[in-house]
């Protein structure tokens, strides 16, 4: 199984919350999915479990994006493969606060 | 020398205040998890220094966090990484699952909806196991944790009250009071927005509503076992079958546990309120904050007045010496009031302006705190030897 450095960004409250920078690097096999990053993300950094899915359901927060590549991939699949560029550590998946504010 | 601390729960963040027996000068630390919603903040009797926070967000959910230092430091138990990051951690402090067949309650519309965790309104150290810490939530229902807080279990015998037909307040279907009997570990009271109070003779395995003598005119049957909106709960730890409660209007109180209610709101200006809360050093004498009404939620006629009863209600006297008496719109919401055990007793409560008032005389006398963190959504006070 190939393992690949991913780059992912997080939003700033997880950030903290997970007392991390701002960009993480994490190791996924492939095939690199949405939710196989994020399986990675709480398996490396406990304190963000529940905090990106649903601890029950696994769907991700309705207040949470996840961008790739400059676009919105918040509502693909979970079994997403992520494109050649993010897998190759060209492009960072973006997981982002939703704007909800006046 | 003996320390006040006060924990200060707000829609951004929490707060920690801190005085001698004088209460007169103050530190203040924070904002602690800034910009997070810290809904509360408890310290257990048994050890000070282990302080449990709800901290939440409608971005990120639920975390519980937990001090060991009095608040210096913070982790969330249970999420410990395994050593070699081959497998998960062994709890986690943010999951709350409603045990069995989940079930609906009512929705806003008179539909089933199904029950759906939302966060934590209140956390309860146990009085007895250090380890032992009960959280209610929205949706309504009672979670125990053995571990710290590392991993919860939901006690469903309370749901099973009829919680097909529990229906939320305007602000959620929230247990927001728990009540530990500190004579008898196995009796616990809760209240719930809008289901009403219920207590357990047996540790949280069965329930019994008790919501008997409560007259509510917004729902149909005004006697009616369930629906009524209790907003808060408080007891003496010398008389535990002593209870007041501050309902959606009226303030009550019961002699027998919950066995039946009586109207004790007597000369308030209006009954309208959410905390109600005991003298630590005399039983009979109680605090409210009536505000307007539940059209208007701010104190009534611009003047920010405690209310004050040495009769165990039904006479009450306005306590205004150093609290503002004109143009002040604000709240003081459900958990945002506590007393220290000093020998005169403080008597402390925030503000939705953001105000923390302390008065350390029992309430003959206020002042400030702080005057300008963000919504106050709770206040509990501990008194360090």
């Amino acid at each position: 199984m190939t393992k690949h450095s991913i780059r992912v960004i997080l939003p700033y409250h997880l950030q903290t919350l997970a007392k991390i920078d701002p960009e993480i690097s994490i190791e996924v096999e492939s095939p690199v999915t949405h939710d196989s990053i994020i399986d990675a993300i709480e398996l490396r950094f406990a304190a963000l479990r529940g905090t990106i899915r649903d601890h029950v359901t696994k769907k991700r927060r309705p207040l949470l994006r996840y961008f790739v590549c400059e676009k919105d991939v918040s509502h693909e699949p979970p079994e997403t493969l992520v494109p050649d560029a993010v897998v190759a550590g060209e492009q960072p998946f973006i997981i982002w606060g939703a704007v909800a504010g006046g | 020398m003996t320390l006040v601390r006060v924990l200060v729960g707000t829609a951004k963040g929490a707060f920690i205040l801190s005085s001698d027996g004088k209460r007169e000068k103050w530190d203040v630390e924070g904002p602690l998890f800034a910009g997070w919603t810290v809904y509360h903040m408890k310290g257990s009797k048994l050890d000070p220094n282990r302080i449990y926070a709800s901290q939440c967000s409608d971005w990120f959910g639920q975390i519980i966090q937990r001090s060991n230092d009095g608040g210096k430091t913070w982790d969330q138990p249970g999420g410990e990484p395994a050593p070699d990051f081959t497998g998960q951690p062994p709890g986690a402090s943010n999951k709350f699952v409603y045990e069995g067949e989940v079930g609906t309650h009512m929705w806003y519309d008179g539909t089933p909806h199904p029950w759906e965790f939302k966060r934590v309104w209140h956390l309860e150290p146990s009085l007895t196991e250090i380890d032992v810490v009960y959280a209610g939530a929205e949706d309504a229902a009672l979670f125990r944790s053995n571990d710290g807080a590392a991993t919860w279990k939901e006690l469903p015998g309370l749901r099973a009250q009829r919680g097909s037909e529990w229906q939320p307040g305007a602000g959620g279907l929230g247990l927001h009071t728990i009540l530990l009997d500190p004579t008898n570990p196995q009796r616990i009271y809760v209240a719930i927005s809008a289901a009403g109070a219920f207590r357990t003779d047996d540790g949280g395995e069965t329930w019994k509503p008790i919501n008997r003598g409560l007259k509510s005119k917004y729902i149909p049957d005004p006697d009616a076992e369930i629906g009524h909106c209790v907003h808060r709960l408080a007891l003496h730890p010398t008389r535990p079958e002593v209870v007041f409660m501050q309902l959606h209007w009226n303030v009550m109180r019961t002699d027998n546990a919950g066995e039946l209610w009586t109207n004790i709101s007597g000369n308030l200006p209006t009954d309208f309120g959410f905390p109600i809360e005991v003298h630590a050093h005399e039983p009979e004498t109680i605090y409210v904050v009536p505000i307007k009404s539940d059209s208007e939620h701010y104190v009534h006629e611009g003047k920010l007045r405690v209310f004050r009863s040495r009769t165990g209600g039904t006479e009450w006297e306005p306590l205004t010496n150093g609290l503002p008496q004109e143009n002040c719109y604000v709240n003081v919401l459900r958990d945002a009031m506590a007393t220290d055990t000093l020998d005169d007793c403080g008597i402390y409560f925030g503000t939705t302006g953001g105000q923390v008032y302390v008065s350390p005389d029992g309430g003959d006398n206020w002042s400030a705190i702080v005057h300008d963190l963000p919504r106050v959504l709770s206040v509990e006070v501990q008194t360090l030897p």
